[in-house]
C-alpha cells in the first residue's frame, strides 16, 4: 500500500517539506503493509466494538454549573481583542 | 536511610507517629530530584515552592488530627495532566507554555486526599512512544543504566518512582504506556478497567484505548492510590458506576488454588531467551505458592499489533485536530515527527474509501481479540505473561524505525483492545542488571484480585526492595 502523503498532510492540516514527504512516504507505507495482515481475519459475521465497557446513552442532569470565566478562557490565547478570541479573517 | 526512599504506607506511619513531618518527606524527595534530574530527566517542571507549602499544610492538619490516605505523602504527575496553574506540555513544543486553568478530576482527587505535588514527569510527546525518546524536552535515562531507554510513553513518571524523588506517581496506559515503563524501572504499575478512573482534564490520546493509572513501589501502595483515583465522574460519560471496595481486605489471602493461564501466544516467539528464563521462574513462584497454572490459549494476540496501530493513530488523528494555536498552545508546524506520522496514518485510514478497509476492520478484530480474554477468563481467573519480549533497549536503538518500536507494544496491545485491567509488578533482572517485569490480567473491574495476586509475588520475591546505584 502506497500512501499519498501530500495529499493526506492537506486533509491533517500539517505542513511538510519534500525531505519530510520522502521519509514519511517509506515510514508509513512500512507501517500499512504491517496492518494489512488484516485482511487474513474473517470478519463478514462479526460485529464492530467500540465501546468495550457495554454502556449506553450517559446522561448527566440539565444543570448548569459554574464554568470557566471569560479571562480564563482566554488566558493562554496569543491573539485576542476586547475579550474575544481573534483570528485571521476566513472569508474574503 | 532517607525519607524518600520509603514507601506511602511506612510515610504515613512515620507522619501519624510524628518521626518526621511532610516537610521534611518532601524536602528529602526534592533533594533527590535536585541531584538526579538533570541525569536522568524525569521532570519537566519542579514545583518546589507549592510542594513545601502543601506539605506545611499538610503538617498543620496531621497536628490537627486530620486523618486522610495520603495526607503529606509527596507524588508527581505526568505532564499530560492538566494542574491548574501550573505549566501542563505533554512534552510537546505545542503546549510548551501551556497554563491549565482546571484540575483533572485525578489531580483534584489526590489533593483532596492530601498528596503534595512536587511535580510533572517527562513523557514521550502526547504519550506517543515505548522508550521516553519522543519528548520535545529530550529523553528520560533508564536510572539502572543511563544508556538505556525507561520505556515510555510515562518515562519520567516510572523513574521518578524508581529513584525515589517521589513515593508515587500517576500515568496513562493506551497501549502499554504504565506497563513497559514499571517493568523497565522495577517498579509496580497498573494499568486499570477502561473506565473505572475518570479521563477528564488528561490530554486524551486514543479516547477508546486511554487509561488513567499510576506507578508506586509496592503493590499496596498501587491499591491505595486506586482507591482513591478510580469512581465516577459526571464530566467523563465512560467512567463506570463503582462502588466503594476494600482493596486491603484480600491483599494477603494468598494465591493458593487461583487458577492462573499462561497464554501461550504470549510466550513463544520473539522472546528474548533471558525473559523466558525470568518468566518460567515467575510461573514456578506462582505454581510453589500454591496457583493453579494452565495453559491457554489467545488465537487473536497475533493481530493486536495490526488493529492497535489502525484504531490508535484514528482517534489521536481526530484528536490532535484541535490543535491549532488559536485559542491556545503553538500551531500544527510545533508537532514533532511521531505526533505528524500518528496524525497522518490516521487522517488515512479514517478518509473516505479507506475507512471501512482499515477502520472498521480493525474495530471488527477488536471484538475477536476480546473474545479471546472472555473465553480465557472462563477457565482461569487471571493471565500471567512478560511486559515485554525484551529487556530495555539501548537510546537511539528503535528510534529511527518507528514500526519496530511499535512492535515493542506486542504484549501489552491486547489489554486496552479489551479494556482489562493489568498489573505490572517487578520479577527480576538480566544479567546486566535490567529491570524485567510481568503482567497479570484480569477480566474487567477484577483489579482487587490483581492486587491479590500482585502482593503474593512481591512478598515471596521481593525484587521491589533493589534499588538502581545512583550516582
Amino acid at each position: 500500500m502506497k500512501i499519498d502523503v501530500p495529499h493526506v498532510a492537506i486533509l491533517a492540516n500539517l505542513k511538510l517539506d519534500n525531505k519530510d514527504i520522502v521519509k514519511f512516504e517509506k515510514q508509513l507505507s512500512e507501517i500499512l503493509n504491517y496492518v494489512e495482515k488484516l485482511k487474513e481475519v474473517n470478519t463478514e459475521k462479526v460485529d464492530a466494538t467500540s465501546q468495550v465497557t457495554g454502556l449506553e446513552n450517559i446522561l448527566r442532569k440539565d444543570e448548569t454549573s459554574t464554568s470557566l470565566t471569560q479571562e480564563e478562557a482566554l488566558s493562554n490565547t496569543k491573539s485576542q481583542k476586547n475579550g474575544l478570541l481573534k483570528v485571521k479573517a476566513i472569508l474574503e | 536511610m532517607n525519607l524518600n526512599q520509603l514507601t506511602i504506607k511506612e510515610a504515613r506511619e512515620g507522619l501519624r507517629n510524628k518521626q518526621f513531618s511532610s516537610v521534611d518527606l518532601t524536602r528529602d524527595c526534592l533533594t533527590q530530584i535536585k541531584k538526579h534530574n538533570s541525569a536522568l530527566n524525569a521532570f519537566i517542571s519542579v514545583t518546589e515552592e507549592e510542594a513545601l507549602m502543601s506539605a506545611k499544610k499538610a503538617d498543620k492538619s496531621i497536628e490537627d488530627g486530620t486523618s486522610l490516605p495520603l495526607l503529606g505523602i509527596p507524588i508527581a504527575l505526568k505532564d499530560l495532566f492538566s494542574t491548574k496553574g501550573i505549566k501542563t506540555t505533554a512534552a510537546s513544543n505545542v503546549l510548551r507554555d501551556y497554563i491549565p486553568q482546571y484540575d483533572a478530576t485525578v489531580v483534584r482527587k489526590l489533593k483532596d486526599a492530601g498528596a503534595v505535588i512536587v511535580g510533572k514527569t517527562n513523557l514521550d510527546a502526547w504519550a506517543h512512544g515505548s522508550s521516553g525518546e519522543n519528548s520535545d524536552f529530550g529523553p528520560t535515562k533508564n536510572p539502572w543504566n543511563k544508556n538505556f531507554v525507561p520505556g515510555g510513553s510515562s518515562s519520567g513518571s516510572a523513574v521518578s518512582v524508581a529513584s525515589d524523588m517521589c513515593l508515587a506517581a500517576t500515568g496513562t496506559d493506551t497501549g502499554g504506556s504504565i506497563r513497559l515503563p514499571s517493568s523497565f524501572n522495577n517498579v509496580v504499575g497498573l494499568k486499570p478497567t477502561y473506565g473505572r478512573v475518570s479521563r477528564y482534564g488528561i490530554i486524551a490520546m486514543a479516547s477508546s484505548l486511554d487509561s488513567i493509572g499510576h506507578f508506586t513501589k509496592t503493590v499496596e501502595d498501587c491499591a491505595t492510590i486506586f482507591n482513591i483515583t478510580k469512581g465516577e465522574d459526571i464530566y467523563d460519560a465512560t467512567t463506570l458506576p463503582d462502588a466503594t471496595e476494600d482493596f486491603y481486605k484480600n491483599l494477603n489471602k494468598g494465591v493458593k488454588r487461583i487458577r492462573i493461564g499462561i497464554p501461550k501466544e504470549f510466550v513463544v516467539s520473539g522472546l528474548d531467551p533471558e525473559v523466558k528464563l525470568l518468566f518460567e521462574k515467575a510461573v514456578n513462584t506462582f505454581a510453589n505458592l500454591g496457583a493453579e497454572i494452565t495453559e491457554v490459549s489467545l488465537p487473536y494476540t497475533k493481530y493486536g499489533i495490526a488493529a492497535y496501530y489502525i484504531i490508535q493513530p484514528s482517534e489521536v488523528s481526530s484528536n490532535l485536530a484541535r490543535y491549532d494555536g488559536i485559542r491556545y498552545g503553538n500551531g500544527r508546524e510545533s508537532f514533532g515527527d511521531e505526533a505528524k506520522r500518528r496524525i497522518m496514518l490516521g487522517t488515512f485510514t479514517l478518509s473516505s474509501g479507506y475507512y471501512d478497509a482499515y477502520y472498521k476492520k480493525a474495530m471488527s478484530v477488536r471484538t475477536l481479540i476480546k473474545n479471546d480474554f472472555d473465553k480465557a477468563f472462563e477457565k482461569v481467573e487471571a493471565l500471567i505473561s512478560p511486559v515485554c519480549p525484551t529487556y530495555p533497549w539501548k537510546l537511539g536503538e528503535k528510534i529511527n524505525d518507528p514500526l519496530k518500536m511499535y512492535l515493542s507494544d506486542a504484549l501489552t496491545v491486547t489489554v486496552n483492545i479489551a479494556g482489562i485491567p493489568s498489573l505490572s509488578v517487578p520479577a527480576g533482572f538480566s544479567k546486566d542488571k535490567l529491570p524485567f517485569g510481568i503482567q497479570i490480567m484480569g477480566k474487567q473491574l477484577s483489579e482487587d484480585l490483581l492486587f491479590q495476586i500482585g502482593n503474593s509475588f512481591e512478598k515471596e520475591t521481593n525484587y521491589y526492595k533493589q534499588k538502581p546505584l545512583l550516582r
